[in-house]
């Protein structure tokens, strides 16, 4: 159930350029909040507010993490505030990344592009406390921009892939699939272009996908954020009935 | 004791506060957050004809003080509306008023029939005004000719009471307003968006698909304040006023200049609550000014 909540600043971090992890504590959220789900969060003097997905929960500490990249002036405020400070956020929102049905053993690929990887590792965290094998392709601009390497590298092979080249291997991420070893699934975030790359390599395969988009309410009332699907109805809401969709449940 | 209703065509209102069209969807949403009973009215999203799926994404973009948005009338058509959406919002017993949006006059009509089959709707808000489709809509609201045309033929067709809702996208508010009270219009619901635009530097490009969009928000609230201010003077009908509002404060200042009731739309996108905060507020801030009902604010600004 979404709650609007406050949220606790306790620490604001740049991990990479323009790329900030930021640290929130809150009991609801941090005990309620699956991968895949994300935070609406209120700027002060900003109209709509700014869905950021989570990167990790904390039950114990009641910690959120979310990591966010300054892209314009909303999130470039969110990156100046200091420990201490509160947020208003409407929380945790939308479906995650669907788990339940994975045995332990089973193998699964994770893809991820640039700010759409936070979502990716809080579900790497989940799938390998469920003993499931994973493999990590992650996508950034350049050397900059690589973010939460060592954590990934913790949790399974990890393929860096940068659009220059300038780190890891040069490319996107589908030029890497042919490397890694065979899986039983894939889930994938990021940017769309890549998600509809991603969509055509694999798509003999069974796949989930989260997605972004311009959001205004956020909880389903105002029909901002859809996708076209083939089913009866026409469309889907991204922050309602998403943000996680099985690959071939939609039209992108 | 401060006095919250109001009597208006078709609505008998507990309190003057609804949310606006396109703002709440069908209520099912916002109804996680708070109990709809509360809610002196809810404006349901448009009713078109058949489904439609409005516009390529992105449909959204922030601005000062404000958001565009070119949804382009995205709903799953009136009969499905009428079969799913009107027994939901019935169950919270508040006036269901009913937005009517259209490309043709015909497209119109056969929006206000199928709801002429519904015992639930109290009153149409009939959508001239939508800046976002192609086709229809906002030329019905941009010329006092066919706005009068598509009231009358509407008027005559309903079984409810017509509020006609305006476009501030006119040189001349007061013309228009004029020409849709001679046409038979129970009420006036005014302002929708005001048409706007705003480019992505890094693509060079608008952002929103639809290249324009209707602004909403706080932004736009001295505009609705005057063209409801400069209507005021020179029709009888009453007034639902909306654009922009945030508070209770902003409420009254709606109400002095010559609304009967508000609708609040952008602002539940920034606080879900915002509706029924809002309903709670209103006496003290109606008590603060020395008024103690909500219909002796009404045009205050005029005497």
């Amino acid at each position: 159930m979404i709650k609007k909540e406050i949220l606790k600043v306790m620490s604001v971090k740049e991990i990479a350029t323009d790329s900030y992890e930021m640290s929130l504590e809150n009991e609801y959220i941090s005990t309620h909040a699956v991968p895949g789900q994300f935070l609406h969060l209120s700027i002060p003097g900003h109209t709509l507010r700014r869905p950021i997905s989570i990167a990790s929960c904390n039950q114990m500490d009641k910690v959120v993490k979310v990591l966010f990249k300054t892209i314009g002036t909303g999130t470039k405020e969110l990156s100046g505030y200091q420990s201490g400070e509160q947020l208003d956020g409407l929380g945790p929102i939308g479906h995650g990344f669907p788990i339940e049905d994975l045995k332990p053993n089973d193998s699964v690929l994770l893809i991820g592009g640039g700010i759409g990887i936070p979502p990716i590792y809080f579900l790497a965290t989940a799938l390998k406390e469920r003993g499931i094998k994973l493999q990590f392709i992650l996508g950034f601009q350049s050397k900059d921009f690589v973010f939460y390497e060592k954590e990934f590298n913790m949790l399974g092979e990890t393929y860096i892939v940068t659009n220059d080249g300038s780190y890891g291997h040069r490319g996107l991420v589908t030029d890497l699939i042919p490397n890694v070893s065979s899986f039983d699934r894939y889930y994938a975030c990021g940017p769309l272009p890549m998600l509809k790359a991603v969509k055509k390599t694999l798509a003999h395969k069974k796949g989930y996908i989260s997605f972004e988009e311009r959001m205004g309410c956020g909880v389903g009332a105002c029909f901002a954020c859809v996708l076209k699907t083939n089913d009866g109805i026409g469309y889907k809401k991204i922050c309602q009935d998403g943000p996680v969709f099985a690959a071939d449940e939609v039209i992108i | 004791m401060i006095d919250l209703s109001v009597n208006l065509p078709g609505l008998k209102l507990k309190n003057p506060i609804m949310p606006a069209s396109g703002c709440f969807g069908f209520g099912r949403e916002y109804s996680q957050f708070y109990d709809l009973s509360k809610l002196g009215a809810v404006i349901m999203k448009a009713a078109t004809g058949s489904k439609r799926f409005g516009n390529e994404t992105p449909r959204v973009a922030e601005t000062a003080s404000g958001m565009l948005n070119a949804i382009g009338l995205q709903n799953p058509g009136v009969e499905k509306i009428v079969e799913k959406e009107v027994p939901f919002l019935k169950q919270y017993h508040i006036p269901i008023i009913a937005n009517v949006a259209g490309s043709t006059i015909e497209e119109y009509e056969q929006v206000v029939t199928t709801l002429n089959h519904s015992q639930d709707i109290a009153a149409i808000e009939l959508n001239i005004s939508c800046p976002n489709v192609k086709e229809g809509g906002v030329q019905f609201g941009l010329d006092p000719a066919m706005a009068s045309k598509v009231t009358e033929r509407v008027k005559k067709l309903s079984n409810v009471p017509v509020y006609v809702k305006m476009s501030p996208n006119v040189s001349n508010i007061t013309e228009m307003a004029v020409a849709i009270e001679a046409a038979g219009a129970d009420g006036l619901s005014m302002i929708n968006t005001l048409t706007g635009m705003q480019i992505h530097l890094p693509s060079k490009k608008p952002i929103l698909s639809n290249k324009t969009g209707g602004l909403s928000g706080p932004a736009i609230k001295p505009v609705a304040i005057r063209m409801i201010y400069e209507v005021k003077k020179h029709v009888t009908i009453p007034i639902i006023g909306m654009g922009g509002i945030q508070t209770a404060e902003d409420v009254l200042e709606f109400l002095l200049a010559g609304a009967d009731a508000v609708a609040i739309g952008t602002a539940n996108f920034q606080n879900p609550f915002v509706c029924s905060e809002i309903i709670d507020e209103l006496p003290n801030i109606l008590n603060k000014y020395q008024f103690t009902s909500v219909q002796e604010a009404t045009g205050g600004a005029h005497q």
